[in-house]
């Protein structure tokens, strides 16, 4: 089997390697790397296919981030982990939370997002991270992500760091809580991105910031920006500058929230997401027991459920944020990985799945890589 | 002094579970370990200089909960990865 696809699987024990070819029928396991430790996320270098980087931490142990030259067949920590500067508020990094490679034009450039939400940048492959000061020290940061309260269970994260594709100094990251925030000028200042965004959980039914992202996309040619959050799914009316609620095209008895969101690789208008149950007490795992993706083609307007293949009854799968991804191939496959630790696959965007990996433990992260 | 190791500290020392090091404090001693180990001192220490949650550190098996602890040459550290559930 020519190993032509990979998709790297982090886990709360470890890190895992699922291979196969453009076909996509035969799959192996590999690995585990990291036994016993939490990878947030792991990923490879779409810039050189070569380099890879994952974000470990032991239970006992502090956060690190490890770097890979042979697309992870092996591993060494980086020599400056992320971490805030001593003094000001005292933080200090709980676990690397996500990794985002920079632009094409910026090799060797990667994005740390940390609990509790901080952002980092490393320039020589993740070996030595500093600060991003700009967003780490601004005077509004504390205002806008809240304290211990206001942030998820495991702690509060800054994710969904993306790279406008236009532009290599316009980001977008997404804080749980705290809101979508934008940079047009490398990282040195910092605007709230959230207008039109639901956030049932404050009074103010417009406030500019405290809003909770789950994942936030930015198309790679197109540079069209979605986003799945706790109050719904969305899309960015650029000109604008405002959310347009796209979940509200959902079915009725589904309904919007969910963790992921997936956008095809070369059609901006193309979409997945995975909906949960966000109901009374928030169970969230899929609506019913009954899991789906569900897919749009035209930009959030219309809504199909994908479902062929996933169990019909009793499944009650929670995909994480991280944990839904795309490969890049002629007809792109998808792939979600549950928190009861079985990947699924799809090799015709959504139309029908099976299951390629079972019986791994709690999946936080999926990422493609492929050769193609 | 001697200084016994945690297993999750283990790849640092190549699998040695005692180890010598330097210094009149634990914070020296702890810089010292991470000259010798490189990265060591990150994953028990944090960037404030405060001791990671489930990490414990004992001097002659008298529990350390600071980095100014004065170290004599004699004594013994002892590191050890407490509780962590799950």
């Amino acid at each position: 089997m020519t190993a032509a696809l990979e998709v790297l699987v982090g886990t709360r024990k470890g890190l895992f390697r699922l291979v196969s070819d453009e076909a996509r029928r035969d799959w192996r396991v590999e690995g585990p790397d990291f036994l016993g430790q939490v990878v947030n996320h792991a990923r490879v270098d779409p810039r050189d296919g070569r380099s890879a980087v994952a974000a470990v931490r032991a239970g006992h142990l502090g956060p690190t981030v490890y770097r890979s030259e042979d697309r992870g067949r092996s591993w060494k920590e980086c020599a400056r982990p992320p971490a805030f500067p001593p003094g000001g508020e005292g933080e200090s990094v709980s676990h690397v939370f996500w990794l985002a490679a920079g632009a094409a034009s910026q090799p060797g450039r990667w994005y740390a997002g940390t609990s509790p939400q901080g952002l980092f940048v490393s320039e020589d492959g993740g070996d030595r991270w500093e600060s991003v000061r700009g967003f780490n020290e601004h005077p509004d940061r504390r205002k806008w992500i809240g304290d211990a309260q206001d942030a998820p269970p495991d702690g509060g994260t800054l994710h969904s760091i993306n790279v406008d594709p236009h532009d290599a100094r316009h980001l977008y990251v997404g804080c749980s809580a705290g809101g979508v925030f934008e940079t047009r000028d490398a990282g040195a200042t910092w605007s709230p991105l959230n207008r039109g965004c639901a956030a049932d959980f404050l009074p103010d039914p417009d406030a500019e910031y405290g809003h909770d992202p789950h994942c936030l996309r930015v198309h790679p040619a197109s540079g069209d920006v979605y986003q799945q959050n706790h109050c719904g799914i969305y899309r960015l009316d650029r000109a604008a500058g405002k959310w347009e609620r796209i979940g509200r095209n959902m079915p009725a008895d589904i309904g919007d929230i969910g963790f992921p969101l997936v956008i095809h690789p070369r059609d901006p208008r193309t979409l997945w997401v995975f909906p949960m149950d966000g109901g009374t007490v928030w169970p969230r795992t899929s609506l019913g027991g009954r899991p789906a993706a569900y897919r749009s083609r035209d930009a959030g307007a219309t809504w199909e459920r994908q479902d062929r293949g996933l169990p019909r009854e009793q499944a009650w799968f929670t995909v994480k944020r991280q944990a839904m991804c795309g490969d890049t191939l002629e007809r792109p496959g998808l792939y979600f990985g549950t928190t009861s630790g079985e990947v699924w696959a799809s090799a015709d965007e959504g139309e029908s799945w099976r299951c390629i990996a079972m019986h791994l433990p709690h999946i936080y992260s999926l990422e493609a890589w492929s050769a193609a | 002094m001697k200084v016994i190791l945690p297993t999750p500290l283990a790849e640092y020392t190549r699998h040695a579970r005692e180890v010598q090091g330097e210094g009149g404090t634990l914070e020296q001693l702890l810089a010292d370990l991470d000259r010798r180990y490189p990265g060591i001192r990150f994953r028990v220490v944090d960037e404030q200089g405060a001791i990671r949650p489930h990490i414990k550190m004992f001097v002659n098996r008298v529990q350390a909960r600071r980095l100014d602890v004065a170290l004599d040459p004699a004594d013994e550290v002892l590191v050890v990865a407490a509780l962590s559930g799950g």
